[in-house]
């Protein structure tokens, strides 16, 4: 197994740009995950970004948060302005596994490990999150809504690094994050959504519940025209043009809808105007 | 592979590796097998053994131990991530704090103990992470099967509260325990 220590971005990007195929770690929570029987890992190259530390810190300007290439979860969950400004962020932090994971795990792994039960890709999602891309060839960048283009599929070249990702501050009107799993710790999302309002538009965000995280652009409509919905029945068509739900070893299809409707009816019926 | 050094950037396609790091307060250099995960330096190469290796797949929490301060499960961590930190284990841990887990049924069998000792401690350490947190969300990250838990966060509020009688010191232990009152973490 091979290792490279960068200790810049500079060398990490090049040593991506000379070996192809090379594969960039930061917390590792999901590359480790059963280590000791991955054995087609073993041939692989790793980029080993722990040492990195300029892509650690959280930094706040006057109209965004940016995270690092290497923010962690726990670094957003001890931040009080994040609390305070972006507490979905802070929700799907304490969400993600347990501290132990928290403490590892970084954001930008969870945007580029693309798993569509991803927790925090929907809420960065939400509150229209950028990242940039970093290469030789110098930087990128893409809102995460355009990121992924299919299961495990993104608009990331194999020689790029997410060294950032921006979150523009706004005073949201309304925001919720839900997660559905099989315990509150530790668990895998079975379905879950992130939903944000600001200034008249409305985004909302699934995972668990399409082949990627995705916007869900029927639903969005359905709000902002303020269309009458008066139960979760009446999400249903919405979501079904917006999800395509899949049966496998967490959950059935019927649940995930089913649950994705209820608990967006109850989480928006008393702020948005067409519900009753 | 061989193009690909092109940079000043270490790489290791050898057998071994050259690591350096603080190991309960001492500094070690060890030669390893870059495949190797924190938890196997650990227990087979640095013989400490107390980190225990339950799922291996950051659950449980079994093998928990600090990095920088934090707890992480050494399951997870690739033996070069730890270059240059600070690795802390259960055998770092001052036996007289464990009184409070004793006494409130904390312990069965065993198997977790470890990783629950090092999440615990790290709790009392910090309790300035209980202004957002409850000890049971903390605690969420390290399984056990045989408490149900209760004796656990118990033994953690008992410390909090400092209600814990001193390690050696004659007891009355059962009354004082009895009375302690478990309201710590809340306000």
């Amino acid at each position: 197994m091979n290792v490279i220590l960068p200790s810049t971005v500079a060398e990490a990007c090049e040593m991506l740009a000379a070996c192809a195929g090379a594969i960039p770690i930061a917390g590792g929570t999901d590359l480790l995950v059963h280590w000791p029987e991955a054995h087609d890992l073993r041939d692989e190259t790793f980029v080993d970004l722990s040492a990195l530390e300029g892509l650690k810190p959280v930094r706040w300007t006057d109209e965004e948060l940016v995270l690092g290439g290497l923010t962690t979860y726990w670094d957003v969950i001890c931040d009080p302005r994040a609390s305070e400004e972006f507490p979905l962020l802070v929700d799907a932090a304490r969400q993600v596994g347990a501290v132990q994971i928290q403490t590892r795990g970084t954001w930008a792994g969870n945007i580029v490990n693309a798993s569509p039960a991803a927790d925090g890709v929907p809420v960065l999602m939400a509150y229209d999150a950028s990242v940039v891309l970093t290469s030789v060839e110098g930087d990128e960048e893409l809102p995460l809504s355009d990121f992924y283009v299919g299961y495990k599929q993104m608009r990331r070249r194999p020689d790029q690094l997410i060294t950032a990702i921006r979150v523009p501050r706004r005073p949201y009107a309304f925001q919720v994050f839900e997660k559905v799993g099989s315990r509150r710790a530790q668990a895998i999302t079975k379905v879950g959504f992130a939903v944000t309002a600001f200034d008249g538009e409305w985004r909302v965000v699934a995972n668990s519940v399409a082949p990627t995280v995705r916007r869900c652009p029927s639903i969005e409509t359905l709000l902002v025209e303020e269309e009458p919905v008066s139960g979760p029945d009446d999400l249903m068509p919405a979501i079904r043009r917006d999800v395509s739900a899949i049966d496998d070893i967490r959950s059935t299809a019927e649940y995930r809808e089913r649950v994705l409707a209820r608990l967006l009816y109850c989480d928006l019926r008393d702020v948005c105007p067409g519900f009753e | 592979m061989s193009d690909a050094t092109t940079t000043d950037a270490p790489m290791s396609d050898a057998a071994t590796l050259s690591i350096s790091f603080v190991l309960n307060g001492e500094p070690v250099t060890i030669e390893t097998d870059p495949s190797q995960r924190l938890l196997d330096v650990l227990r087979y190469d640095l013989e400490l053994p107390g980190t225990k290796e339950g799922c291996a797949e950051g659950e449980c929490g079994a093998c928990t131990v600090y990095i920088d301060g934090l707890p992480v499960v050494s399951c997870l961590v690739p033996v070069y991530q730890v270059r240059g930190r600070r690795v802390e284990t259960i055998e770092s841990i001052d036996p007289d704090r464990l009184d409070p887990l004793l006494q409130s049924g904390a312990t069965q069998c065993g198997a977790c103990t470890p990783g629950v000792v090092m999440t615990a401690t790290w709790i009392l350490d910090h309790p300035e992470n209980l202004e957002r947190h409850t000890v049971r969300e903390l605690m969420s990250g390290n399984l056990c099967r045989c408490t149900g838990y209760d004796g656990i966060v118990e033994g953690i509020e008992r410390a909090l509260a400092g209600k814990t009688p001193a390690r050696g010191q004659s007891s009355g232990t059962d009354a004082s325990a009895e009375s302690t009152p478990a309201a710590a973490g809340g306000d």
